[in-house]
């Protein structure tokens, strides 16, 4: 067997795509990603979530750097790698004009090893759809059939481009589920996906995506620890940003005013919440709309956005 | 050979042919076109091949209707359709999705003409029967002939549909970018006019274009009138032609709708 997959099976070093107009959509990422994680590579439209796993599913090849999935460059080595990786694309894919059922026994008769198609389908609650045509399924049963076909090889890794958009709550429920039983029983999984609270939640790993380069890396704790709280309120009547305590004092690192609206962020949340509500108490005025939250993913995505916008 | 046909590589290509098989008998307009088109137009040519002096040349109308028939198939049941399912596939993401998985990609070609190539086969075995029991054909004098001409030209036509729609966006500008290949085959290969009708040196170019060593083998082994020379040209030419377009094929074929 190969000698580091049970280290890394997923393994990205200074990636790079360029498309034929010279875009470069990824500009020098590197991850790893272990036997039996979730990891999930969150970012915007357009920040290069779909060009990466392309690469990794061995699609295209890259521009520079380098890739292997189980130890293999899945572009240059494709038979070895794709019997043991499954794919659901971000869109499509299928004809529209065969049944669900006829679609799976289609996909199962490509595969080595596949379990039975009505198995995959009752995965994803499938099975009762199966005669009818895929150009009548909704955008959700298409996702989950795409789901069903990339699990019908039982997959060591799991490559998922956007796997519950346009699910409705429910639909993406159980897919978290589904997602989360494949990885403790021993499935590695790379999603790509732009809701916060779908990385927040299922990823063991995660990494933000931003203009083709990895702006931030780690559990969701790591990423969220080192930013900074927020605090928000409105102004008094008569009252200014001045007449405030000292922001310094309170431990608040940045503010930002927007008519009577005012944010703050900080990194100590107790002092500075402490301090701006004795303060209140004691000039006996209401803030209104106060809203006191502690370092999410959110925030942490935001920044990211943020700063480029303050370089540009 | 039998590990092709009963290996994990025929079991893959058995799996895409018959759903493309399924696909093609829910394209009405596709089927309209496979079976309708090569069993009406030779029956157009009749009255031009009465006037033909078709004696002089060692032909015959059988023979002629039948390649006229076979031509046809490889043009509607085989490149035309096939233009249309490789285009239409591409842009549903369907060829897309294919090369996640373990076929190779030309085995997604291969799996995807497979139907066209086979209704083309079928076919041609139908019209030989119905020439030489309906209009005299006899029996061809150099089967093997007759059956490599037709095995070269479903091959080519089926890599002649894949490099058209490489060019090809959408399934309806398929009518438009399959047009030229079908009337220059038309005319210039034998299908309507036997190349032995073309003025000599037209018909030396004529000779060469990608369909003429298809239906020159076939008709040739059909009437038993080719010289070693001349089969080992339309072998040789047809040889070229496949090369060319499988080779074309690799380089330059789209697997994703462009951007």
């Amino acid at each position: 067997m190969d000698t580091n997959e049970h280290e890394h099976v997923i393994e990205v070093t200074d990636l790079r795509r360029v498309y034929g107009g010279g875009f470069e959509a990824v500009r020098g990422i590197s991850f790893s990603v272990g036997r039996g994680e979730i990891f999930a590579l969150l970012g915007t439209n357009g920040a290069g979530k779909t060009s990466t796993v392309e690469l990794l599913e061995g699609l295209a090849r890259p521009a520079g750097g380098r890739v292997r999935v189980l130890g293999h460059d899945p572009y240059e080595e494709r038979a070895a790698v794709r019997p043991r990786t499954g794919v659901m694309l971000q869109e499509g894919g299928f004809p529209s004009e065969l049944t669900v059922a006829e679609t799976a026994r289609m996909w199962a008769g490509c595969v080595s090893g596949a379990r039975p198609e009505q198995e995959a389908l009752a995965l994803v609650g499938l099975r009762k759809r199966a005669d009818i045509r895929v150009k009548q399924l909704s955008g959700g049963e298409r996702r989950r059939l795409d789901l069903a076909l990339a699990l019908l090889g039982e997959p060591e890794v799991l490559f998922l481009d956007e796997p519950t958009t346009g699910l409705d709550a429910e639909g993406r429920r159980d897919t978290w589920e589904l997602v989360r039983a494949l990885r403790d029983g021993g499935t590695t999984v790379l999603l790509t996906t732009h809701y916060l609270e779908e990385a927040e939640g299922l990823a063991d790993r995660l990494a933000i995506l931003h203009d083709g380069r990895i702006a931030a890396a780690g559990t969701p704790a790591e990423v969220t620890a080192g930013r900074p709280s927020r605090i928000s309120f409105r102004l008094p009547d008569g009252y200014f940003l001045g007449d405030l305590p000292p922001l310094g004092e309170l431990g608040v690192c940045g503010h930002e005013v927007d008519g009577d609206v005012v944010r703050l962020r900080t990194r100590e949340l107790q002092r500075a919440a402490t301090g701006l509500l004795v303060w209140a108490e004691g000039a006996q005025v209401e803030l209104r709309g106060l809203d006191v939250r502690s370092a999410s993913l959110e925030e942490a995505f935001l920044g990211i956005a943020r700063k480029q916008e303050v370089a540009v | 050979m039998s590990a092709v046909v009963f290996g994990p590589v025929g079991r893959r290509l058995r799996a895409l042919a018959r759903a493309e098989l399924t696909l093609l008998g829910r394209n009405r307009s596709a089927v309209v076109m496979a079976l309708l088109m090569p069993l009406s137009l030779p029956l157009s040519v009749r009255p031009a091949v009465d006037q033909m002096d078709l004696k002089a040349k060692g032909l015959s109308v059988g023979t002629v209707m039948l390649t006229a028939a076979i031509g046809f198939s490889f043009l509607f049941a085989v490149y035309t359709s096939l233009v249309s399912a490789y285009v239409a596939r591409r842009e549903e993401l369907v060829l897309k999705r294919l090369r996640t998985g373990e076929l190779d990609d030309a085995e997604i070609l291969t799996g995807t003409a497979l139907p066209a190539v086979c209704l083309g086969f079928a076919q041609a075995v139908l019209f030989g029967v119905g020439c030489a029991v309906l209009l005299d054909a006899g029996a061809p004098r150099a089967p093997y002939l007759t059956i490599l001409g037709l095995l070269s030209g479903l091959v080519l036509c089926a890599a002649l549909a894949a490099l058209t729609a490489s060019f090809t966006r959408t399934t309806e500008s398929a009518q438009i970018t399959a047009a030229p290949l079908v009337f220059v085959s038309m005319f210039g290969s034998g299908i309507m006019i036997p190349t032995e009708f073309l003025p000599d040196r037209l018909a030396s170019v004529c000779e060469l274009l990608p369909l003429s060593p298809a239906i020159r083998l076939v008709r040739g082994g059909w009437t038993g009138q080719l010289s070693a020379y001349e089969v080992l040209g339309a072998v040789v030419t047809a040889l070229a032609w496949t090369v060319v377009a499988v080779f074309a094929v690799r380089r330059w074929f789209r697997w994703e709708p462009r951007r």
